[in-house]
Protein backbone atom coordinates (compact mmCIF):
# COMPACT_ATOMS: atom_id res chain seq x y z
CA UNK A 1 0.00 0.00 0.00
CA UNK A 2 2.95 2.13 0.93
CA UNK A 3 4.68 1.67 -2.56
CA UNK A 4 1.03 2.82 -4.05
CA UNK A 5 1.47 6.11 -2.25
CA UNK A 6 5.16 6.51 -3.46
CA UNK A 7 4.91 5.68 -7.09
CA UNK A 8 1.42 8.15 -7.43
CA UNK A 9 3.66 11.05 -5.02
CA UNK A 10 6.15 10.60 -7.55
CA UNK A 11 4.23 10.77 -10.70
CA UNK A 12 2.23 13.78 -9.47
CA UNK A 13 5.26 15.02 -8.41
CA UNK A 14 7.88 14.42 -11.43
CA UNK A 15 5.10 15.73 -14.45
CA UNK A 16 5.19 19.30 -13.16
CA UNK A 17 8.67 19.45 -12.52
CA UNK A 18 9.36 17.73 -16.28
CA UNK A 19 6.47 19.28 -18.48
CA UNK A 20 8.35 23.16 -18.27
CA UNK A 21 11.55 21.32 -20.28
CA UNK A 22 8.99 21.02 -23.40
CA UNK A 23 6.99 23.53 -23.34
CA UNK A 24 10.04 26.28 -23.51
CA UNK A 25 10.91 24.12 -26.87
CA UNK A 26 7.10 24.79 -28.36
CA UNK A 27 6.24 27.94 -27.72
CA UNK A 28 8.08 31.40 -27.90
CA UNK A 29 6.83 34.02 -25.26
CA UNK A 30 5.71 37.38 -25.57
CA UNK A 31 8.49 39.83 -23.82
CA UNK A 32 6.07 40.44 -20.77
CA UNK A 33 5.75 36.09 -20.43
CA UNK A 34 9.73 36.51 -20.18
CA UNK A 35 9.57 39.71 -17.68
CA UNK A 36 7.36 38.04 -15.38
CA UNK A 37 9.45 34.59 -15.48
CA UNK A 38 12.45 36.36 -14.44
CA UNK A 39 10.64 37.52 -11.47
CA UNK A 40 9.91 33.94 -10.43
CA UNK A 41 12.67 32.90 -8.58
CA UNK A 42 12.70 35.74 -6.31
CA UNK A 43 8.31 36.05 -5.60
CA UNK A 44 9.58 32.41 -4.22
CA UNK A 45 12.49 33.26 -2.12
CA UNK A 46 9.73 35.55 -1.07
CA UNK A 47 7.20 33.31 -0.17
CA UNK A 48 9.48 30.27 0.77
CA UNK A 49 10.93 32.63 3.34
CA UNK A 50 7.97 33.94 4.48
CA UNK A 51 5.58 33.13 7.33
CA UNK A 52 7.40 29.57 6.95
CA UNK A 53 10.56 30.90 9.10
CA UNK A 54 8.05 32.39 12.10
CA UNK A 55 7.57 28.17 12.35
CA UNK A 56 11.34 27.43 12.85
CA UNK A 57 10.33 27.48 17.19
CA UNK A 58 7.04 26.06 17.28
CA UNK A 59 5.46 28.63 19.59
CA UNK A 60 8.25 31.03 19.33
CA UNK A 61 8.11 32.92 16.15
CA UNK A 62 10.23 35.78 17.20
CA UNK A 63 13.30 32.87 17.43
CA UNK A 64 13.07 32.55 13.38
CA UNK A 65 12.78 36.16 12.88
CA UNK A 66 15.64 36.75 14.67
CA UNK A 67 17.76 33.97 13.04
CA UNK A 68 16.53 35.31 9.94
CA UNK A 69 18.25 38.72 10.86
CA UNK A 70 21.23 37.37 11.88
CA UNK A 71 21.25 35.60 8.16
CA UNK A 72 19.95 38.85 6.60
CA UNK A 73 23.18 40.53 8.62
CA UNK A 74 25.81 37.95 7.57
CA UNK A 75 24.41 37.86 3.41
CA UNK A 76 24.63 41.76 3.52
CA UNK A 77 28.13 42.13 4.70
CA UNK A 78 29.00 39.90 1.66
CA UNK A 79 29.50 36.58 3.64
CA UNK A 80 29.60 33.23 1.77
CA UNK A 81 26.29 31.37 1.62
CA UNK A 82 27.71 28.31 3.79
CA UNK A 83 28.83 31.15 6.36
CA UNK A 84 24.88 32.53 6.23
CA UNK A 85 23.62 29.56 7.11
CA UNK A 86 25.73 28.22 9.43
CA UNK A 87 25.60 31.90 11.87
CA UNK A 88 22.20 31.56 11.37
CA UNK A 89 22.10 27.97 13.06
CA UNK A 90 24.48 29.06 15.08
CA UNK A 91 22.23 32.07 16.30
CA UNK A 92 19.27 30.51 16.96
CA UNK A 93 21.03 27.34 18.83
CA UNK A 94 22.08 30.24 21.06
CA UNK A 95 18.75 31.66 21.55
CA UNK A 96 16.83 28.28 22.55
CA UNK A 97 20.07 27.55 25.12
CA UNK B 1 25.68 41.91 -25.10
CA UNK B 2 27.65 43.07 -21.97
CA UNK B 3 26.08 40.55 -19.65
CA UNK B 4 27.26 37.90 -22.17
CA UNK B 5 30.97 38.53 -21.30
CA UNK B 6 30.91 36.07 -18.59
CA UNK B 7 32.27 33.05 -20.30
CA UNK B 8 35.24 31.70 -17.89
CA UNK B 9 35.59 28.48 -19.97
CA UNK B 10 36.23 26.14 -17.21
CA UNK B 11 37.48 22.86 -17.68
CA UNK B 12 35.10 20.18 -17.37
CA UNK B 13 36.58 19.27 -13.92
CA UNK B 14 36.49 23.07 -12.92
CA UNK B 15 32.43 22.82 -13.93
CA UNK B 16 32.11 19.96 -11.57
CA UNK B 17 33.72 21.27 -8.31
CA UNK B 18 32.18 24.56 -8.90
CA UNK B 19 29.06 22.81 -8.78
CA UNK B 20 29.91 20.72 -5.65
CA UNK B 21 30.77 23.74 -4.13
CA UNK B 22 28.20 25.74 -4.87
CA UNK B 23 26.00 22.68 -3.77
CA UNK B 24 27.62 22.25 -0.04
CA UNK B 25 25.09 24.98 1.47
CA UNK B 26 22.19 23.15 -0.14
CA UNK B 27 23.25 19.62 1.61
CA UNK B 28 24.00 21.90 4.94
CA UNK B 29 20.29 22.37 5.00
CA UNK B 30 18.94 18.95 3.49
CA UNK B 31 20.56 16.99 6.08
CA UNK B 32 19.01 18.15 9.31
CA UNK B 33 15.68 18.00 7.89
CA UNK B 34 15.99 14.54 5.76
CA UNK B 35 17.00 13.02 9.15
CA UNK B 36 13.90 14.29 11.04
CA UNK B 37 12.17 13.02 7.83
CA UNK B 38 13.71 9.61 8.29
CA UNK B 39 13.11 9.14 12.21
CA UNK B 40 9.46 10.33 11.32
CA UNK B 41 8.72 7.93 8.62
CA UNK B 42 10.42 5.16 10.70
CA UNK B 43 8.02 6.01 13.59
CA UNK B 44 5.18 5.99 10.94
CA UNK B 45 5.66 2.73 10.28
CA UNK B 46 7.58 2.72 7.22
CA UNK B 47 10.37 0.04 6.60
CA UNK B 48 13.98 1.75 5.91
CA UNK B 49 13.09 0.75 2.04
CA UNK B 50 10.06 2.27 1.90
CA UNK B 51 11.22 5.45 3.49
CA UNK B 52 14.37 5.79 1.12
CA UNK B 53 12.37 5.10 -2.26
CA UNK B 54 9.93 8.08 -0.87
CA UNK B 55 13.44 10.08 -0.76
CA UNK B 56 14.55 8.44 -4.11
CA UNK B 57 11.32 8.84 -6.30
CA UNK B 58 9.23 12.10 -4.92
CA UNK B 59 12.06 13.99 -3.60
CA UNK B 60 10.52 16.93 -2.20
CA UNK B 61 10.54 17.55 1.39
CA UNK B 62 7.40 19.46 2.46
CA UNK B 63 5.32 16.30 0.77
CA UNK B 64 6.71 13.57 2.53
CA UNK B 65 5.84 14.95 5.55
CA UNK B 66 2.75 15.41 4.78
CA UNK B 67 2.31 12.29 3.66
CA UNK B 68 3.91 10.54 6.60
CA UNK B 69 1.29 12.47 8.96
CA UNK B 70 -1.34 11.25 6.44
CA UNK B 71 -0.72 7.59 6.32
CA UNK B 72 -0.22 7.62 10.77
CA UNK B 73 -3.62 9.45 10.44
CA UNK B 74 -5.06 6.50 8.19
CA UNK B 75 -5.79 8.88 5.38
CA UNK B 76 -6.71 6.87 1.59
CA UNK B 77 -3.65 6.66 -0.83
CA UNK B 78 -5.61 9.05 -3.35
CA UNK B 79 -5.92 11.76 -0.72
CA UNK B 80 -2.27 11.56 0.13
CA UNK B 81 -1.94 12.07 -3.89
CA UNK B 82 -3.93 14.35 -4.51
CA UNK B 83 -2.49 16.44 -1.67
CA UNK B 84 0.70 16.13 -2.79
CA UNK B 85 0.24 16.85 -6.58
CA UNK B 86 -1.11 20.45 -4.74
CA UNK B 87 1.52 21.02 -2.64
CA UNK B 88 4.35 20.70 -5.69
CA UNK B 89 1.90 22.33 -7.88
CA UNK B 90 4.63 25.31 -7.66
CA UNK B 91 7.54 23.33 -9.26
CA UNK B 92 5.64 23.67 -12.38
CA UNK B 93 6.09 27.27 -12.42
CA UNK B 94 9.62 27.40 -10.75
CA UNK B 95 10.47 24.34 -14.12
CA UNK B 96 9.18 26.97 -16.33
CA UNK B 97 10.90 29.87 -15.14
CA UNK B 98 14.09 28.16 -14.81
CA UNK B 99 13.54 26.28 -18.41
CA UNK B 100 13.12 29.49 -20.22
CA UNK B 101 16.76 30.43 -18.99
CA UNK B 102 18.11 27.30 -19.94
CA UNK B 103 16.49 26.82 -23.19
CA UNK B 104 19.02 28.63 -25.34
CA UNK B 105 21.64 27.00 -23.82
CA UNK B 106 20.68 23.73 -22.36
CA UNK B 107 19.97 20.67 -24.86
CA UNK B 108 16.62 19.41 -24.21
CA UNK B 109 17.98 15.85 -23.23
CA UNK B 110 19.58 17.22 -20.22
CA UNK B 111 17.61 19.99 -19.14
CA UNK B 112 14.37 17.89 -18.60
CA UNK B 113 17.14 15.27 -16.79
CA UNK B 114 17.90 17.94 -14.36
CA UNK B 115 13.83 18.84 -13.69
CA UNK B 116 13.67 15.65 -11.97
CA UNK B 117 16.41 17.15 -9.11
CA UNK B 118 14.02 20.84 -9.12
CA UNK B 119 13.31 21.27 -5.37
CA UNK B 120 12.39 24.74 -3.93
CA UNK B 121 16.45 25.17 -2.71
CA UNK B 122 17.95 23.34 -6.29
CA UNK B 123 15.55 25.88 -7.88
CA UNK B 124 16.08 28.93 -5.93
CA UNK B 125 20.36 28.07 -6.26
CA UNK B 126 20.29 27.70 -9.66
CA UNK B 127 18.32 30.65 -10.66
CA UNK B 128 20.63 32.61 -8.88
CA UNK B 129 23.67 30.57 -10.41
CA UNK B 130 21.99 30.98 -13.67
CA UNK B 131 25.32 32.64 -15.00
CA UNK B 132 26.36 29.05 -15.04
CA UNK B 133 24.12 28.01 -17.77
CA UNK B 134 26.64 29.95 -20.50
CA UNK B 135 29.41 27.97 -19.39
CA UNK B 136 31.05 25.36 -22.16
CA UNK B 137 30.29 22.70 -19.50
CA UNK B 138 27.22 24.60 -17.73
CA UNK B 139 25.32 20.86 -17.86
CA UNK B 140 27.88 19.47 -15.79
CA UNK B 141 27.94 22.11 -13.27
CA UNK B 142 24.19 22.01 -12.54
CA UNK B 143 24.45 18.06 -12.47
CA UNK B 144 26.89 18.14 -9.80
CA UNK B 145 24.57 20.66 -7.77
CA UNK B 146 21.58 18.41 -8.21
CA UNK B 147 23.55 15.54 -7.03
CA UNK B 148 24.76 17.18 -3.83
CA UNK B 149 21.39 18.10 -2.81
CA UNK B 150 19.52 14.45 -3.86
CA UNK B 151 21.87 12.38 -2.47
CA UNK B 152 22.35 14.62 0.76
CA UNK B 153 18.71 13.82 0.94
CA UNK B 154 18.60 10.43 0.59
CA UNK B 155 21.35 9.27 2.67
CA UNK B 156 19.89 11.91 5.33
CA UNK B 157 16.57 9.70 5.27
CA UNK B 158 18.47 7.02 5.15
CA UNK B 159 20.72 7.95 8.33
CA UNK B 160 17.52 9.28 9.99
CA UNK B 161 15.07 6.00 9.84
CA UNK B 162 18.46 3.57 10.61
CA UNK B 163 19.96 5.82 13.37
CA UNK B 164 16.51 7.42 14.97
CA UNK B 165 17.50 10.71 16.57
CA UNK B 166 20.89 11.16 16.09
CA UNK B 167 21.13 14.84 16.37
CA UNK B 168 20.23 16.16 19.82
CA UNK B 169 16.86 17.54 19.69
CA UNK B 170 17.81 21.46 20.37
CA UNK B 171 20.66 21.00 17.64
CA UNK B 172 17.87 19.72 14.88
CA UNK B 173 15.81 22.38 15.93
CA UNK B 174 18.42 24.91 15.36
CA UNK B 175 19.25 23.31 12.02
CA UNK B 176 15.55 24.01 11.31
CA UNK B 177 16.23 27.59 10.20
CA UNK B 178 19.07 26.16 7.91
CA UNK B 179 16.99 26.25 4.62
CA UNK B 180 15.19 30.01 5.12
CA UNK B 181 19.15 31.46 6.00
CA UNK B 182 19.90 29.70 2.70
CA UNK B 183 17.10 31.49 1.35
CA UNK B 184 18.05 35.27 2.55
CA UNK B 185 21.61 34.25 2.03
CA UNK B 186 20.84 33.86 -2.01
CA UNK B 187 18.43 37.06 -1.80
CA UNK B 188 19.77 39.62 0.05
CA UNK B 189 22.60 39.69 -2.75
CA UNK B 190 20.40 39.97 -5.84
CA UNK B 191 18.44 42.60 -3.72
CA UNK B 192 21.89 44.33 -3.32
CA UNK B 193 22.63 44.75 -7.08
CA UNK B 194 19.19 45.62 -7.74
CA UNK B 195 16.25 46.35 -5.25
CA UNK B 196 13.46 46.31 -7.38
CA UNK B 197 13.86 41.91 -6.51
CA UNK B 198 13.32 42.93 -2.55
CA UNK B 199 9.82 44.64 -3.82
CA UNK B 200 8.85 41.53 -5.88
CA UNK B 201 10.29 39.12 -2.93
CA UNK B 202 8.49 41.42 0.17
CA UNK B 203 4.91 41.46 -1.87
CA UNK B 204 5.14 37.27 -2.49
CA UNK B 205 5.84 37.54 1.57
CA UNK B 206 3.03 39.74 2.32
CA UNK B 207 0.95 37.82 -0.13
CA UNK B 208 1.90 33.84 1.24
CA UNK B 209 1.02 35.40 5.09
CA UNK B 210 -2.39 36.41 4.19
CA UNK B 211 -3.23 33.78 1.78
CA UNK B 212 -1.89 30.74 4.67
CA UNK B 213 -4.79 32.14 6.98
CA UNK B 214 -6.97 30.98 4.26
CA UNK B 215 -6.28 28.25 2.07
CA UNK B 216 -3.33 25.07 2.26
CA UNK B 217 0.13 25.74 2.36
CA UNK B 218 0.31 24.38 -0.97
CA UNK B 219 -2.59 26.75 -2.96
CA UNK B 220 -0.89 29.65 -0.95
CA UNK B 221 2.51 29.39 -2.04
CA UNK B 222 1.76 28.70 -5.74
CA UNK B 223 -0.64 31.23 -5.74
CA UNK B 224 1.93 34.57 -3.91
CA UNK B 225 4.54 33.24 -6.47
CA UNK B 226 2.43 33.32 -9.37
CA UNK B 227 0.83 36.85 -8.36
CA UNK B 228 3.95 38.31 -6.73
CA UNK B 229 6.27 37.58 -9.57
CA UNK B 230 3.11 39.67 -11.89
CA UNK B 231 4.73 42.91 -10.70
CA UNK B 232 7.97 41.70 -12.01
CA UNK B 233 6.22 42.46 -15.38
CA UNK B 234 5.63 45.86 -14.65
CA UNK B 235 9.00 46.70 -12.74
CA UNK B 236 11.93 44.61 -14.36
CA UNK B 237 13.62 45.23 -17.84
CA UNK B 238 13.92 43.22 -20.72
CA UNK B 239 16.68 40.89 -20.32
CA UNK B 240 19.21 40.51 -23.57
CA UNK B 241 19.13 37.09 -24.06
Amino acid sequence: MIIVIIIGMALVTMIPRIVPAFLVNKFVFHSWVNRWLQAIPYAALGALIFPGILTVKGEDPKIGLLGGLVAIILSYIGLNVVFVVMGAIAAVYFLTM
Amino acid sequence: MEESSYQTMLSRSQSVQKGVKIGIPLAIGYVPVALTYGVLAQQAGLSIIELTLMSVFVFAGASQFMAVNMIVAGISAVEIIIATFVLNLRHFVLSLSLMNEFRNHIPLKSRAALTLGLTDESFAVSALNKEEREEKHGVLFFTALYLVGYLSWIGGSVAGGVLGEVIPHQLSQSMGVALYALFIGLLVPAVKKEMKFAIIAIIAMLLNGVLDQFVSEGWAIVSSIVLGSFFGIFILKDEAS
